[in-house]
């Protein structure tokens, strides 16, 4: 029995071009961890159950353990390495939202994305994204604090001319 | 300087929101080998034979290891092969194990392993095998090499036993006008932390074995490593980086077995083993069940007067940690509550189940669940309301424990001002359940809760602290960083005490055994008593340092300086004295003559004064405190279809010194999102043959995001004299009384008794059923 095929590809991961060879059944979390390095996106159940490898594809929250690294190809990938100091991150320290932090690269990448696309969530929308990932730590009242103190600043923002 | 008591910021704070803390399995150099393990799919059976042909023929595979006998393993009785070899007594037990280049060659591998099993008779839960006919999960139990203070009883499932007999019992009975007796039930579950356990190994030409391991005990890995394959000890390296989550189940030692004996087939090279989530949740051990019956008796003023109490605690296919479980069970059993009579036997059952880890409270929130579902069936029978009850019975300086400590007013919390606290918060006066219309019932549920550690009596932690040469410190110490802060509560302790600045300690967080000073094992809410006064004492020793350096060049005694915002100076007239940054790295005078160097400070602390239980009586002092609390739960429960909402969680704890409120109180309210979640959907769904059908995160579902209760969380504060500036531990209190309130108040809800976990809608249902109410969607 032999190897699989792989094959050269170029991804653009957090702003850049990396270069990678990659078999097509290679999921996207693992090509991100063990051919790029980039380890913030974490491995929990590799079924999608968890969200802890969330990242952000073209600017939308995936799981990338259920991702072909392939489908990724001519997509901006952003891992939670590619944040550098966002109002989340910073949110996430001040309200105590993790403990052991393994679930929190996902939760960040899933905020991230959110605030994006919905800046100024309700709390149903807010439960609705972040039902996705799991917290054993915390009891997510933290997560929530987080979350809305963002809310929170954008609402104001707009309502300021 | 004042630091005891501030929300500090967690030191890693920064490196878990970017992606940086690197936790075991984020390492993937070049080179590493990666395991993968064929488990069994039966809980009971013969192994017939092992073809392992094919797989070694696959392309990458390095080695296959099948069929060998190792030496047999456990940490009180050695029961357990690391891989099955004659026979598999639970599902998801490893039997074989490849490496291979990548895992998928690795998992392509081991599917090609070929197993013949003979399926035998399994024993489905501990009630079944305590029966005189039920078949022996261990034959040989006998013959098993184990610790002095364990019990096993050869020839039955009887893993250990422990006894408690305190007072008289037939005076007990006596004295009790009301009875009341209850029977308890439910399964193992898992501790699911997000983390799958993850361990390397590596053994290097000169003998040294590496290992890195998600542990909450790489000390203890360092110790059976060396004990079970004869390894001497100090060629055992562990090293631990940031853990995943934690809550007892990685203070196992099991998959760091593995990976040692994968390594050592693969000529040492470095071998990843990781467990996908399903092998994490059958095959490492998990979170124990039990079967308990309870019986109280009071007066009908509500004194309680004698307490029996049954536990059939299932420990597994294994004993391993689970035989202490028992243990701690058995030495808190009666809840924080003052009785003078009390006979209590737990014993910890041999089933063909998934085998039992420590998990957060060590058994408590589970024998919690019994008393206190029981303290609920006396107040409603004595007709009296169910917190007095409790508050009339609560534990205090003065009394003793039902393994005859005495108690004082350091080593027990302050039980009676928790309850009066809750009182308020809930706004109990308003009565326990409201019908708010639409077919909605509130209702809310209390319990109490306590805990000691049952730890070893000379369980102890040792820190360093290295200078910099600006006048900052490298603190070090042998706790995991596992989520709790610990680390960073160390770095509170250390400015206060050296009045300095906590942004010039820098707090190593990794472990590496050769390197970091021992600690015990990061487990039991140990840590900030154990590793803070070891930092108290190495901080005194620096100081010392600091002042012998001082006084040469000061040309003052010792004794007339202090030591404080970075300096060294005299008592009397701070005007005069040396920056410590000057003295850190010794000091030489102008005329180059030099004294002194880097100043190296160290502190150890150990546990004192703790007893072994008799065997007979139970009497004996088994942890050095008792830290208490009063909890609640509310619910909003439908009436037609048996679902219902959290809607509120109450804990009122007793922790001592706060010594970090943000990160204490998001310790309590993540132990009681761990309670509720157990309590409410969380078991392992066995079917009659012993299999788990529930192990994935979508069938085994912890509680999510918009299933969270409004979490409040108050301190009463008695500070403990023994412990850094007072405080107790904190990690696990949260839980404790989580599964007992929430039964608690479900049951006012639906008017049935629950007495079962998890309190599933269907569950309410059968019990309704069983109750004879007619069908419950009328
Ligand atoms: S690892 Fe992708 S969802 Fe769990
Ligand atoms: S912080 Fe540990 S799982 Fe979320």
């Amino acid at each position: 029995m032999t190897a699989e095929r792989s094959l050269s590809a170029v991804l653009n991961v957090n702003d850049e071009e990396r270069a990678v060879h990659l078999k097509p059944t290679d999921t996207l979390l693992f090509v991100l961890r063990e051919k790029l390095g980039l380890s913030g996106a974490k491995p929990g159940c590799l079924n999608g159950d968890c969200g802890a490898c969330t990242v952000n594809i073209d600017g939308l929250a995936m799981k990338s353990c259920l991702m072909l690294a392939v489908e990724s190809l001519n997509k901006k990938i952003t891992t939670i390495e590619g944040l550098k100091g966002t109002p989340i991150q910073q949110a996430f320290v001040e309200h105590f939202a993790f403990q052991c932090g393994y679930c929190t690269p996902g939760f960040i990448m899933n905020c991230h994305a959110m605030l994006n696309t919905v800046p100024d969530a309700n709390d149903d929308t807010i439960a609705e994204w972040l039902n996705s990932n799991i917290c054993r730590c915390t009891g997510y009242q933290e997560i929530e604090g987080a979350v809305r103190s963002i809310v929170k600043k954008n609402q104001m923002n707009r309502k300021r001319p | 300087m004042d630091y005891i008591g501030k929300s500090v910021i967690r030191q890693e704070a920064w490196d878990k929101v970017s992606g940086k803390a690197k936790y075991t399995a984020d390492d993937s150099s070049p080179g590493i080998l990666h395991a993968k393990l064929v488990v069994s799919p039966y809980a009971h059976a013969r192994i017939k034979s092992i073809k392992t042909e094919k797989a070694s023929h696959v392309f990458g595979v390095r080695a296959v290891l099948a069929g060998e006998r190792f030496p047999l393993t456990g940490e009180e009785i050695r029961d357990r092969p690391p891989l099955a070899t004659e026979r598999v007594r639970y599902h998801g037990e490893a039997v074989a194990l490849v490496v291979a280049d990548t895992p998928h060659l690795a998992k392509k591998a081991a599917d090609l392993i070929e197993i013949e099993y003979e399926p035998l008779p399994v024993v489905n839960n501990p009630t079944e095998a305590l029966k005189k006919d039920a078949p022996l999960v261990h034959e040989q139990l006998g013959t098993y090499q184990k610790e002095e203070r364990v019990y096993p009883v050869p020839g039955t499932n009887i893993a250990n036993q422990t006894k408690i007999r305190k007072g008289n019992m037939e005076k007990g009975w006596a004295e009790s006008e009301v009875t009341v007796e209850e029977y308890f039930s439910f399964s193992p579950s898992d501790h699911a932390a997000m983390e799958t356990r993850c361990s390397m190994c590596e053994i290097r030409s000169n003998g040294d074995v590496v290992i890195t391991s998600s542990s909450q005990a790489p000390f203890m890995i360092k110790r059976l490593i060396h004990e079970y394959f004869e390894v001497d000890i100090g060629k055992v390296i562990v090293e631990t980086p940031f853990v995943g989550g934690g809550y007892g189940g990685k203070a196992s030692i099991q998959l760091e077995l593995l990976a040692y004996l994968a390594c050592k087939a693969a000529g040492g090279r470095k071998v990843k083993l990781l467990n996908s989530r399903e092998e994490d949740i059958l095959t490492s051990p998990v979170h124990i069940g039990l079967d308990a019956r309870v019986r109280l008796g009071s007066t009908e003023e509500g004194e309680i007067k004698a307490a029996e109490l049954l536990f059939l605690f299932d420990g597994g296919a294994y004993s391993d940690k689970a035989a202490d479980l028992s243990k701690a069970a058995a030495a808190d059993c009666t809840g924080p509550y003052d009785i003078d009579n009390v006979w209590c036997n737990s014993l910890c059952m041999y089933t063909n189940h998934p085998y039992a880890a420590p998990f957060r409270g060590f058994s408590h929130s589970e024998l919690l669940f019994a008393i206190e579902r029981t303290m609920d069936s006396l107040a409603e029978k004595l007709g009296m309301d169910r917190l007095l009850l409790r508050y009339k019975n609560a534990i205090k300086p003065g009394d003793t424990t039902p393994t005859q400590v005495p108690l004082n007013k350091s080593n027990v919390g302050n039980l009676p001002a928790c309850i009066r606290r809750l009182k308020e918060i809930i706004d109990w006066d308003e009565g326990v359940a409201k019908d708010i219309g639409n077919n909605k019932i509130r209702a809310k549920g209390v319990s109490c809760i306590w805990k000691t550690s049952t730890i070893e009596s000379d369980a102890g932690s040792g820190v360093i602290l290295t200078f910099n040469p600006d006048g900052s410190i490298n603190l070090m110490s042998g706790i995991i960083e596992i989520g709790t802060g610990t680390k960073t509560v160390l770095a509170q302790i250390l400015a206060e005490r050296m009045k300095m600045e906590i942004s010039q300690i820098h707090v190593q967080m990794e472990v590496n055994t050769q390197s970091t000073p021992e600690h015990w094992k990061t487990v039991a809410s140990r840590g900030t008593f154990l590793a803070g006064r070891a930092v108290l004492e190495a901080a005194e020793d620096v100081i010392r340092q600091l002042k012998n350096i001082a006084s040469c060049v000061l040309r003052a005694k010792a004794s007339d300086l202090t030591v404080a915002f970075g300096k060294v100076f005299l008592r009397d007239d701070p005007s005069i004295g040396i920056d410590v940054k000057d003295i850190a790295y010794g000091y030489t005078f102008p005329n180059g003559n030099a004294i002194g160097g880097q100043i190296i400070g160290r502190g150890h602390y150990n546990l004192r004064h703790l007893t072994h239980m008799n065997k007979e009586t139970g009497a004996g002092k088994p942890g050095p405190e008792w830290s208490v609390g009063a909890q609640a739960v509310e619910v909003e429960f439908d009436k037609r279809d048996l679902t219902y909402r959290i809607i509120r969680a109450v804990s009122v704890v007793d922790i001592g010194t706060v010594l970090n409120e943000m990160a204490a109180k998001g310790q309590v309210m993540g132990a009681m999102s761990m309670g509720l979640s157990f309590g409410s959907r969380e078991t392992f769904k066995f079917d009659e043959f012993g299999r788990v059908m529930n192990s994935q995160l979508r069938t085994y579902r912890p509680i999510r995001y918009s299933e969270h209760p409004d979490y409040v969380v108050d301190f009463v504060v008695t500070p403990q004299v023994d412990a850094a500036y007072g405080a107790r531990g904190a990690g696990e209190h949260g839980i404790l009384g989580m599964p007992a309130a929430l039964g608690n108040a479900l049951s006012i809800a639906a008017g049935v008794k629950l007495n079962e976990l998890p309190l599933t809608p269907e569950l309410i249902w059968r019990v309704k059923k069983k109750e004879g109410f007619s069908d419950a969607f009328i």
